[in-house]
């Protein structure tokens, strides 16, 4: 039986609310009415898909994409990876990863990032890569430094990577971050603490993976993404054309 | 105990951050070359067939500002209405572009063919629309919504026919402004607020 009746509705109390005062810039920018709720339509069903040609060999190696080679980025040497599943728990294949994240001194290759943290001429701080036939992904990059952020008064970012995943279906799409396990700043960042539910933020914090690192070379970290699934299509109407 | 459920919980969003474009649209970011090929530049090839069309907007926040570092996706069928991957699907239609609001003016341009109308489950037609997922600093978890035509016919969509407060519609719908040129403003919150969906 496959899974291509529609999407299973997304579960949003493991979300964040779009309203968390602590978390200032959320405010203003958070809806007050409530979101409209339908089943799904060919519209979240389809997605885009994406070739082996689009990825570079070194797109999912931070530490050498941005000099293409010729010089590695400064920092902890990390081995990030995991597998993107289904709320079924079934592996999503051939799916597009996008990492983003800060330098080793916690700051971002960016024309709007001012922090007095240099940049490393040898880090671009982006990365992407495909999932193989059973959803895994790697990247190598170095530890994000923590860095702080106009919020409340001294507020600090932990620790953190930026993660995008498409899934097949356009309503799979979702940005989550990628935390490390121990990050005393974990607890007392706003934008992490906009997920209510502590088992929920904890889904975000990726363990030290001793068995994954290489010795004298990198530590690993591994990192596991949830994406929604669909429903079975044994009693569903067949949507035409797929 | 009853027996267990094997499912999983789907991942917490997070909200994307100031510094989306370094990971989504380098170049936007200041950044070009990172990648050889950049994903979503544009969701049509030399030769797609149709109306190629410019929807032009703004996102705006609960007090009115033009927000300078959000990030759109938008996701569409072709002049058709088949979905990109379907059978017959014009190959020169990817169907996804990013896009972002200008860092100076907050103003945004998607450039496309016009979508065709699709089918719905169960028969029934969804009128033409393009789908946009919106994500930026202080959105938690990234906001869907669809852009409708004032010059289609929305009359049998289902969508725009479950919204129970009539004039909520028209934030759906971008307003033709010349020939192939359509206005489409997103209203995060406050009057006029924009609809948004959970699908």
């Amino acid at each position: 039986m496959t899974d291509l009746g529609p999407l299973i509705p997304r579960n949003r109390e493991a979300h964040p609310p779009a309203l968390d005062p602590d978390y200032k810039t959320s405010v203003a920018r958070s809806p007050n009415l409530p979101l409209l709720s339908m089943e799904s339509s060919l519209s979240e069903e389809t997605g885009p898909t994406f070739g082996h040609g689009l990825i570079g060999a070194l797109d999912n190696n931070l530490i050498l994409n941005w000099t293409k080679g010729a010089a590695p980025a400064v920092g902890e040497r990390i081995l990030m990876h995991g597998r993107v599943l289904d709320e079924r728990g079934k592996p999503v294949p051939n799916t597009l990863v996008e990492i983003w994240q800060a330098n080793a001194g916690g700051r971002y290759r960016h024309k709007k990032d001012t922090y007095f943290a240099p940049l490393d001429p040898n880090f671009g701080g982006c990365g992407r890569t495909l999932t193989d036939a059973d959803g895994h992904y790697q990247f190598l990059t170095i530890r994000p430094g923590a860095y702080p952020w106009p919020n409340r008064g001294n507020d600090w970012r932990p620790m953190h990577i930026h993660v995008s995943v498409f899934g097949h279906s356009f309503g799979q799409r979702l940005i989550t971050q990628m935390y490390f396990e121990g990050d005393p700043l974990i607890p007392r960042c706003p934008i992490a603490n906009t997920i209510k539910d502590r088992a929920r933020l904890d889904q975000l914090v990726a363990p030290l993976d001793m068995a994954s690192s290489r010795p004298l070379d990198f530590l690993a970290y591994k990192f596991d993404i949830v994406l929604r699934g669909r429903r079975q299509t044994m009693f569903e109407n067949k949507l035409e054309g797929m | 105990m009853v027996q267990k459920l094997e499912v999983l919980v789907e991942s917490a969003s997070q909200t994307a951050g100031p510094y989306v474009h370094i990971g989504l649209m380098p170049t936007y970011a200041g950044n070009a070359g990172a990648y050889a090929q950049e994903v979503g530049v544009s969701p049509i090839a030399e030769g797609a067939q149709g109306e190629i069309i410019e929807i032009v907007g703004s996102v705006f926040d609960g007090t009115g500002w033009a927000l300078r570092d959000a990030m759109i996706e938008s996701w569409q069928a072709d002049a058709a209405g088949r979905y990109p991957g379907m059978d017959g699907a014009d190959p020169a239609v990817s169907g996804l572009c990013r896009f972002a609001a200008d860092a100076v003016t907050g103003e945004f341009t998607l450039r496309t063919v016009k979508p065709g109308a699709t089918s719905a489950r169960g028969g029934g037609t969804q009128a033409p629309h393009i789908s946009l997922w919106i994500v930026a600093r202080g959105i938690n978890v990234g906001l869907q919504t669809r852009v409708y035509f004032e010059d289609e016919d929305n009359s049998t969509d289902p969508l725009l026919a479950r919204i129970e407060q009539r004039p909520r519609v028209d934030t759906l719908i971008a307003k033709k402004t010349a020939p192939g040129k359509y206005r489409f403003d997103i209203r995060l919150q406050g009057a006029g607020e924009t609809v948004f969906l959970d699908i």
